[in-house]
């Protein structure tokens, strides 16, 4: 039980010097899945043995010292998009439910270099569209606070297997919010970086001009080191940045002092829940009490950021998503009369609801004739967007805000609202049109003990004010997590 | 080349008066555009590094990227945007700095993502023009658009089996389109102008543009109208024209169908038609009503591409001495024929080799005379393209040399050519090993002589009796005697001495 509640950099200290091994916190870790999974069902697909054997490999390397990484031995859960090579990788979905890659996703490579070890793929919503990890094809993942209810989305696998301690750290995609507001739903820390900060190649597309590999992890620390192994340039990725300022464990220091912090009023509006609200404000005085400089502002346009959002993620979907179509890999309908009836029925059997309705939405404001009224019209918001954010960080360091404005739905909730559960996106997803880097920190919980996010959004490339923040809000909060 | 107007003969048709079909067919012109695929040279595909060589076995020159894998993403190939650049260029065209590209989307199993990546909102070349030549002189024809784009992989259908088979060797590959103003009023403009971009692009080595192996593929789009009328008529697109007498039927055809609809008080409908070379005949393939809506947007994969001013003037530089310069050139620098300067320049391959080997031998017309002689004739025999020659300007000029100095006879070059054309022999060294020098000893060469005329006493007596071919006879067997190594007008001056 000790070693679980290890941080992932805790626990590869307590490997390298010789405190634990690299097979007993896997061992640790299968039965802890052993003793959760049933309940919660963070996971898709966990290959024990691999693991095991892995982790034995990694063990050996570490005490040959020829594997020093920074997550040397440290078993880790990948979210179900990326593609890892030799291991299912299936979206959630029907359509890529039989889809094993020949390849592993950058990201996943770069993990593994630093000594990291897989324990398997984590449940999301299908293809990442969804908010609660209720769209899944394998079955929904609850919370771990509360089995009522729903971890968030579409990373909620990744941030309930955190949460519970089935994983020593995860990695998850986040389009509109997909790390950030389950990890504020299931109490951990998550971080979207800088588009362009961590190679998408291998990340099967959903928004692709949106989407960004980030850590959910117990910690902020953790997150600093998790990030500083994803991030760097990758030539498979045309979106990719150069970028040296990279070591975001430099930004692990107790300092607040004189950071500008701006509170957006827009964001503390209708639709708010109060609990949410006198949570994060009351983080927002924290930061005043340990010498940032805190202050209200209008962002603006903040209404607008979901039917942007909507239009451009579900327009590079539609496209992004034909290649499903029953011909080189995944499902294909068994019976079909012809090419054409073939895709119709792989596609209409292989893919869920909420998936269909955003193809649908996609295709629609892509069409002749609409091309203009609406996705057109959604890039030049996008660009209205990204400037209102580089007017606010003329003057702020910071943006402090809620990551959701509830804290998590009970299950089943949603699903018959799709309309509301996008609503609950309203906090993140102008972070993904901007670009922005945002991350998400616990800053307490509601009267049902559901946890509440603090978001910290910041300027293009400066992961490290967040870092810094959250680091030093960590400390002034002190612990926080499940008892186990 | 015929006028345009004189192909207006072909409009005669069955049941009706031909001086009536004839005025009829008179009122209407010919209006075409043209979509020109071409698939450039680069060594490897357009978003991957997967070759792009022509006939491996089926998928093997594929990757995740070009089979549309999931994950997978596009990273551009420079020298596509190269080569690009310097076609648009050659072509007269704006140069768009700041170029996307977007994704074309449609179903079809030999398109692995179900999108294709083209250019539609903003190619990289516009509003160019080629400048051809036709029986009134010069005349323009405008280039709308060149944009670059992925070609789709091959479907194969096994008939045996009842399934269907995909290939992505091809998938990836590197094309433009170059879209032409509807400027051309007859097949003749159609084939000028196509040759015109052939061996500007063959010149930019782009592309070898052979349109019988789908490396130019030519889509017509042809519309007719009354003389005079301002608009354009309703167009029809025609497709798989593999060679330039096929366009020239197509057009024909296609021509006299609209005029016949129209003159019969019907309407010719917008749509895509498909020749059928073997039939001499098209069918539509699908209506306007039919077409697909491609949802065309920027690709979010690709980042766009800024085209700088350096970027630009290096490709500028780069650009070739193109044919039309050429022939001036050698009208200035060679004493050689039209016709063979024509020749020559039409393929760059040919021009380089003609004047890589005049510039060793200094010998401009028997250069050309190799080339428009035995080339041609080989070229000719293996269904060759001057593209294909291999043998080298060293050894040419070194041929030229050994029959120059008389070191063989012509038949005895010819037969060396031949092999060199093979295999690019250096002729000297095949020469010496073949023992084929011509036999300059007088003593030697009488002596055979005299034993031809001692062996031939009929022919003698022929000759004798005033049969002058006789001797023709026994200059044969004197060059048979000598295994050909003998200069026939020395064997023949010979022979006349001694009868």
């Amino acid at each position: 039980m000790e070693l679980l509640s290890y941080g992932a950099v805790e626990l590869a200290t307590a490997i390298k010097e010789g405190k634990a091994t690299a097979v007993e916190a896997m061992e640790a870790v299968l039965s802890r899945i052993d003793a959760m999974e049933e309940k919660i069902n963070a996971y898709v697909t966990i290959d024990r043995d691999a693991a095991l054997e892995e982790a034995q490999e990694a063990q050996k390397k570490i005490e040959a010292g020829v594997l020093t990484g920074v997550l040397a031995g440290v078993p880790m859960a990948v979210k179900d998009n990326l593609c890892t090579e030799g291991m299912l990788t299936t979206c959630a979905s029907k359509i890529l439910g039989n889809f094993v890659p020949a390849f592993s996703a950058e990201a996943v490579v770069k993990l593994k270099q630093a000594g990291a070890v897989m324990i398997g793929k984590t449940n999301m919503d299908e293809f990442a569209m969804g908010s609660t990890t209720e769209t899944s094809a394998f079955g929904e993942t609850k919370n771990p606070w509360n089995l009522e209810y729903v971890p968030g989305g579409s990373s909620g696998g990744s941030a309930a297997a955190v949460a519970s301690n089935e994983c020593f750290f995860a990695v998850g995609s986040d389009t509109g919010g997909s790390i950030r507001q389950p990890a504020s739903f299931c109490g951990v820390v998550g971080l979207k970086p800088t588009y362009g900060t961590v190679s998408r190649y291998g990340l099967i597309a959903y928004g692709s001009s949106l989407d960004q590999i980030g850590p959910l992890t117990k910690n902020v620390s953790d997150c600093a080191a998790v990030l500083e192994v994803l991030a760097g340039h990758d030539t498979k990725d045309s979106t990719s940045i150069q970028r040296e300022d990279t070591d975001f464990t430099s930004a692990l220091v107790l300092d607040v002092a004189g950071l500008r912090i701006g509170i957006p009023r827009d964001y503390f509006g209708e639709g708010l829940d109060p609990e949410v609200k006198t949570a994060v404000l009351a983080a927002a005085q924290a930061f005043a009490a340990a010498g940032a400089i805190v202050e209200e502002f209008d962002l603006s346009l903040v209404e607008y950021a979901i039917p942007t959002y909507y239009t451009i993620a579900a327009a590079e979907a539609s496209s992004n998503l034909e290649r499903f179509d029953g011909v080189k890999y995944g499902y294909r309908t068994p019976e079909f009369d012809g090419l054409h009836n073939m895709y119709k029925k792989t596609r209409s059997e292989g893919f869920g609801a909420e998936v269909k309705r955003r193809i649908m939405l996609g295709s629609f404001v892509l069409s002749s004739g609409y091309y203009d009224a609406y996705y057109l019209k959604a890039l030049k918001v996008k660009a209205m967007i990204k400037k209102a954010f580089d007017d606010a960080f003329a003057n702020y360091d910071l943006i402090l805000g809620p990551v959701a404005p509830t804290t998590a739905p009970r299950l089943g909730e949603s699903l018959s609202d799709p309309l509301k559960m996008y609503l609950g996106d309203i906090y993140t997803i102008s972070v993904n049109l901007a670009g922005l880097p945002g991350i998400s920190v616990p800053c307490g919980t509601d009267k049902k003990g559901l946890p509440i996010g603090l978001q910290l959004i910041a300027d293009r490339f400066c992961e490290k004010k967040l870092i810094q923040a959250a680091y030093t809000y960590e400390k002034l909060r002190g612990a926080f997590g499940l008892e186990h | 080349m015929r006028s345009c107007a004189a192909r207006l003969v072909w409009s005669i048709r069955k049941g009706q008066g031909r001086e009536m079909a004839l005025q009829s067919a008179k009122q209407y012109e010919t209006v075409i555009g043209l979509e020109v695929h071409v698939e450039l040279a680069t060594r490897t595909k357009i978003f991957c590094g997967c070759s792009t060589e022509f006939g491996g076995a089926p998928n093997t020159h594929t990757c995740p990227v070009c089979t549309g894998m999931p994950g997978a993403l596009p990273v551009l190939n420079k020298q596509v945007v190269n080569y690009a650049l310097a076609v648009g260029l050659a072509t007269n065209c704006e140069i768009t700095r700041y170029c996307k590209f977007d994704r074309k989307n449609y179903f079809y199993p030999d398109n692995p993502q179900n999108y294709q990546i083209s250019q539609l909102y903003l190619p990289i070349c516009r509003n160019g023009y080629v400048e051809i030549e036709t029986p009134a002189g010069k005349k323009a024809v405008g280039i709308h658009e060149i944009h670059m784009e992925e070609d789709a992989g091959k479907l194969i259908h096994d008939e045996w089996e009842d399934c269907s088979l995909v290939d992505y060797n091809r998938s990836g590959v590197p094309l433009i389109e170059i879209v032409s103003e509807p400027d051309m009023r007859c097949a003749e403009e159609v084939i000028a102008y196509l040759e015109k971009l052939r061996t500007t692009i063959q010149y930019l080595g782009a592309s070898d543009c052979k349109l019988n192996e789908g490396s130019m593929r030519a889509d017509v789009n042809l519309s007719v109208r009354k003389v005079g009328a301002p608009e354009l008529g309703t167009r029809t697109e025609m497709k798989n024209l593999n060679s330039f007498r096929a366009i020239t039927h197509a057009i024909e055809h296609e021509r006299e169908r609209q005029i016949d609809l129209l003159l019969s008080g019907q309407q010719v409908i917008q749509e895509t038609r498909r020749w059928d070379d073997t039939k001499e005949y098209s069918y539509a393939m699908r209506s306007k009503e039919d077409a697909q809506d491609y949802r065309y947007f920027p690709d979010p994969d690709l980042v766009p591409v800024y085209i700088s001013d350096e970027w630009i003037a290096e490709i500028r530089n780069r650009q070739p001495e193109f044919r039309g310069e050429k022939m001036a050139r050698y009208r200035e620098e060679f004493d050689i024929p039209e016709y063979d300067i024509g020749i020559i320049t039409d393929s760059k391959h040919m021009a380089d080799l003609f004047e890589e080997t005049v510039a060793i031998c200094n010998a401009p017309k028997k250069v050309s005379n190799w080339l428009m002689g035995e080339t041609l004739r080989l070229l000719k025999e293996k269904g060759m393209d001057a593209g294909d020659i291999r043998f080298s300007p060293q050894n040419l000029a070194k041929l030229i040399a050994l029959v120059d100095s008389k070191a063989v006879n012509s038949s005895v070059a010819k037969d060396v050519f031949a092999v060199m054309f093979e295999e690019d022999v250096d002729p000297e060294q095949y020469v010496e090993e073949k023992g084929l020098k011509t036999v300059n000893d007088e003593g030697a060469l009488r002596k055979t002589v005299e034993e031809v005329i001692a062996s031939n006493p009929q022919s003698v007596e022929d000759y004798r009796n005033g049969k002058e071919k006789a001797i023709g006879f026994l200059v044969g067997q004197t060059m048979k005697a000598m295994k050909g190594k003998a200069d026939p007008a020395a064997v023949n001056r010979i022979l006349k001495e001694l009868l």
